[in-house]
């Protein structure tokens, strides 16, 4: 049973502690003593590589972690230099950034929100990164983007191309290279006319989330604008694995073209059962049955084999692009690792040298300042020809590539080959585009 | 004191005086040393620490004592959130409105699932509430998008209502969360030599409600009723012939338990305004089962150890690289430090699973009562050898 006494020793010895208690705060350095988060003060500066090493996109993860190696080891100047040699701003000199060697440290965003926000944020806690990026989905992107804006550091965006990450979940310290939906929309359609004709009949299978809605939107609007008629759009869940039963609907609906929403293995598996039903081979409403796949990447085409063979999609960058950025890339990632690198490695490696740019023309790495030096900069020489990273939302916009599965493939990396090289002025929109409506920018944050 | 036995008043007394001196007791390694990799003192990894310790506390309420064992607890601390995330956005930044909500959104999840699937024990049991979690993760991914926010999760806007506190602080950010204007992500750091320890207020704030949930806890297990859930997981057909109904009992355990998983999951989105549709996933779920048995089902302490555990590898081991695998083996020659990093590089970083797996395999094998067991082990040899020193002839009193 309780027993409350109350001794003069006790009281004295409570009172003691107490004391010692509210002298505490004295002793401690409160963190506002630094102009901003994670201010680096040594003769080092530390970013964080946040990318899924496990789980669905731990392929593009890899590649991803290859490329910022590349990036921090150019920055250093060790190797070639890669890009930073065609790069329009010589503002780099290959001594770190601002005369700070470049560190890193590493974590697993496992492509879930929660674990990529878990280990944002013991990289800014504990490792006192300046930076983060990374990541291979939206819902990632979107989250530690948000807790960026929170803890006041940079956000650099690797491979998200849902709208809603400069659209309406957009934050002022959170920047993205890829290009997005609506660009895949916008570059598609007028190819897609050339090739199939405008009196097509759409049959769209997207994948249950985000990145699925904002795509098939996309899609759906700029065919429509050309005269195509969407017939249905269905929603497959993400885990799915054998499409075969949302197949068979299609052929029944007297649509003469499959847009497939899809994303990595849910593409693959969706693409190969539509293959293997005889899609292709069927001719309805007196035309050839086509199948489109907006968002293309490598590592989806080397999934999918021979089944990617003449199917149109679109890419932020492709290997064989013949400018000197991408050819100086493509030589100092291949001899570094023997292989070409994907188009994950290109934006996250072109991130890192526009981050590390936009401190050195700043003259500091506080967030803000970053961020008046990224806003509405034009540059070039970093494989997409003539970019910009507009202020109003963030967003680079810089040509977009649509590709076709090629025929004859030479290599296990040569499976795609660029169909159109669409001009930046067709993909541009404004701001306050509804596809990208709501949500707000907010002022940058510096953190405590 | 507590009005508690005199072991457990020890425990309660261990386990707050370890969460709040957790600052100090993680961060073992002088800053910028080799070993500062296995420092585990910053907010995020302590609140976690604590935070999944309330949820495998909860957990082991239902399953420590009943041994009804869910498989679906995940979906009542994803409900949580997303209740203390719409509280948030809705009413002010404050954490006990949020809290609160969220306790009583998952108590009444749980009340509901727990309706249904208790009609059935064992395996039966569990595969309903997992189908139940299921459906629930399915519902927030995509089908309930516009309350949910779907893949990319619930987040705060600058254009939230906050009835009761600001849209936006006056330099046009989201307001964080806090009690009162202690902001949750407020820290101190304490610089002692080439050590830095750093108190944060989320932390404290967290530590609180667990000490509070454990003693909580505590009282639950040595109450008449939780002699009841004890009597239920030993013989529940021999209750039945007696004449007693058991359901209430166990309908109680089950939203008992779901409601610390609402706290866990409020406190969750205190510290980190976010919900995300993966919080409710079934590895989630799995997670917790694995955090109690690795800890020791049953026991008090367990469930607690066991999350600190399994919370410990996810953010500590899978960040170490093979660039720090190398600083660590550079004395070595080189062929050798290649093959060493070779050996090892598995392990760590992505291999974190791997791992963590092994010692699971182990300790279920070797310590089947989980880590407790363990201690349990070590203490009695260390008692055996002191009283082999005492009484040469080996006979031993049982301890306690």
């Amino acid at each position: 049973m309780s027993k409350t006494d109350v001794s003069r020793r006790g009281l004295l010895k409570t009172g003691a502690i107490a004391g010692a208690g509210v002298a505490m705060p004295t002793i401690f350095t409160a963190q506002s003593a630094h102009a901003f988060t994670n201010e680096p003060t040594g003769g080092t500066v530390t970013l964080g590589f946040n990318v899924p090493q496990t789980g669905p996109y731990a392929d593009e993860g890899a590649d991803e972690l290859r490329a910022y190696q590349l990036a921090v080891e150019h920055l250093n100047g060790g190797g070639d230099g890669g890009m930073m040699n065609t790069f329009s701003s010589k503002a780099l000199q290959g001594n770190g950034i601002l005369g700070k060697k470049v560190e890193y440290v590493t974590g697993d965003t496992q492509t879930k929100s929660d674990a990529a926000r878990a280990s944002a944020k013991s990289m800014i806690e504990k490792d006192g990164a300046v930076m983060i990026t990374g990541g291979s989905s939206s819902g990632v992107a979107v989250a530690v983007q948000a807790l960026c804006q929170e803890a006041g550091v940079i956000f650099m965006a690797g491979l998200t191309h849902s709208n809603d990450t400069t659209g309406k979940d957009k934050r002022a310290n959170g920047f993205r290279h890829f290009f997005n939906s609506y660009m895949s929309g916008a570059a598609l359609a007028p190819v897609l006319a050339n090739a199939y004709g405008t009196d097509r009949k759409a049959y769209h299978l997207t994948a249950d989330y985000n990145w699925g809605y904002t795509t098939e939107e996309a899609v759906r609007s700029s065919t429509e604008a050309m005269g195509w008629e969407t017939v249905a759009a269905v929603k497959t869940p993400l885990t799915q694995t054998d499409f075969s039963s949302y197949i068979a609907p299609v052929l029944q609906s007297g649509a003469d073209t499959l847009v497939l929403n899809h994303y990595g293995g849910n593409m693959v598996n969706s693409l190969t059962n539509a293959v293997q039903f005889g899609l292709r081979d069927k001719l309805v409403n007196g035309k050839d049955f086509q199948i489109v796949v907006p968002l293309y990447s490598r590592l989806m085409a080397k999934g999918a084999g021979a089944n990617v063979k003449g199917i149109f999609g679109s890419t932020n960058w492709h290997w064989s692009l013949q400018d000197e950025g991408s050819k100086a890339f493509v030589k100092s990632f291949g001899t570094k690792y023997g292989f070409p690198p994907s188009q994950a490695a290109h934006t996250c490696y072109v991130q890192t040298l526009l981050y590390a740019d936009a401190v050195e023309r700043a003259g500091s790495f506080a967030p803000c300042a970053v961020v008046e030096a990224l806003e509405d900069y034009e540059f070039d020489g970093l494989g997409n020809g003539k970019t910009l990273y507009r202020g109003d939302d963030h967003q680079c916009f810089k040509d977009v590539l649509v590709v076709k599965g090629k025929e004859n493939p030479t290599s296990e990396f040569d499976l795609l080959e660029i169909v159109e090289v669409t001009p930046v002025a067709q993909v541009t929109y404004a701001p306050d585009h509804p596809q990208f409506s709501g949500g707000a920018l907010g002022t940058c944050n510096n953190g405590a | 004191m507590f009005k508690l036995e005199k072991t457990d008043q020890t425990l309660l007394i261990v386990v707050g005086i370890l969460t709040l001196f957790a600052p100090f007791i993680l961060n073992p390694f002088p800053e910028g040393s080799a070993m500062a990799q296995f420092n585990a003192g910053y907010p995020d990894l302590m609140q976690r620490f604590v935070i999944f310790g309330i949820f495998a506390i909860g957990f082991n309420i239902l399953f420590g004592l009943t041994g009804y064992l869910s498989f679906g607890h995940a979906a009542f601390l994803g409900v949580g959130s997303y209740a203390a995330v719409w509280m948030f956005k809705l009413l002010s930044m404050n954490v006990i409105p949020a809290i609160i909500l969220s306790v009583v959104v998952a108590g009444l999840f749980s009340l509901l699932i727990g309706f249904i699937s208790l009609r059935r024990s064992g395996i039966y049991f569990s595969i309903l509430t997992l189908a139940f979690a299921q459906m629930m993760f399915a519902l927030a991914y995509s089908v309930l998008t516009p309350i949910t926010g779907g893949e990319t999760g619930l987040q705060l806007a600058l254009d939230d209502p906050r009835i009761f506190g600001a849209s936006q602080t006056p330099e046009g950010n989201i307001p964080v969360p806090g009690l009162f204007g202690l902001e949750m992500r407020d820290s101190f750091d304490l610089v002692m030599g080439s050590w830095v320890f750093t108190f944060n207020i989320g932390y404290y704030f967290c530590a609180m409600v667990m000490i509070a949930s454990f003693y909580l806890a505590i009282r639950i297990f040595r109450s008449p009723f939780g002699l009841m859930l004890r009597a239920v997981k030993s013989n529940q057909q021999r209750m039945n012939y007696t004449g007693l109904n058991t359901r209430p009992y166990t309908l109680a355990a089950f939203v008992i338990s779901g409601m610390y998983a609402g706290l866990a999951g409020g406190l969750m989105a205190s510290m980190d305004p976010l919900a995300g549709a993966e919080r409710m996933q079934w590895t989630a779920s799995g997670e917790v089962v694995l955090m109690t048995i690795l800890g020791g089902a049953g026991t008090l302490i367990g469930p607690v150890l066991g999350a600190g555990f399994i919370k410990y590898f996810e953010n500590i081991f899978s960040k170490i690289n093979s660039t720090i695998l190398h600083e660590w083996f550079a004395f070595l020659p080189d062929g050798l430090e290649d093959f060493i990093v070779a050996i090892l590089y598995p392990f760590i970083g992505k291999g974190w699973h791997l791992t963590l797996g092994i010692l699971f395999m182990m300790v279920v094998i070797f310590l089947p009562g989980g880590l407790v067991e363990g201690g349990q082990r070590i203490r009695s040899w260390l008692q055996k050898r002191k009283s082999e020193k005492n009484t040469p002839n080996g006979s031993t009193e049982p301890a306690e």
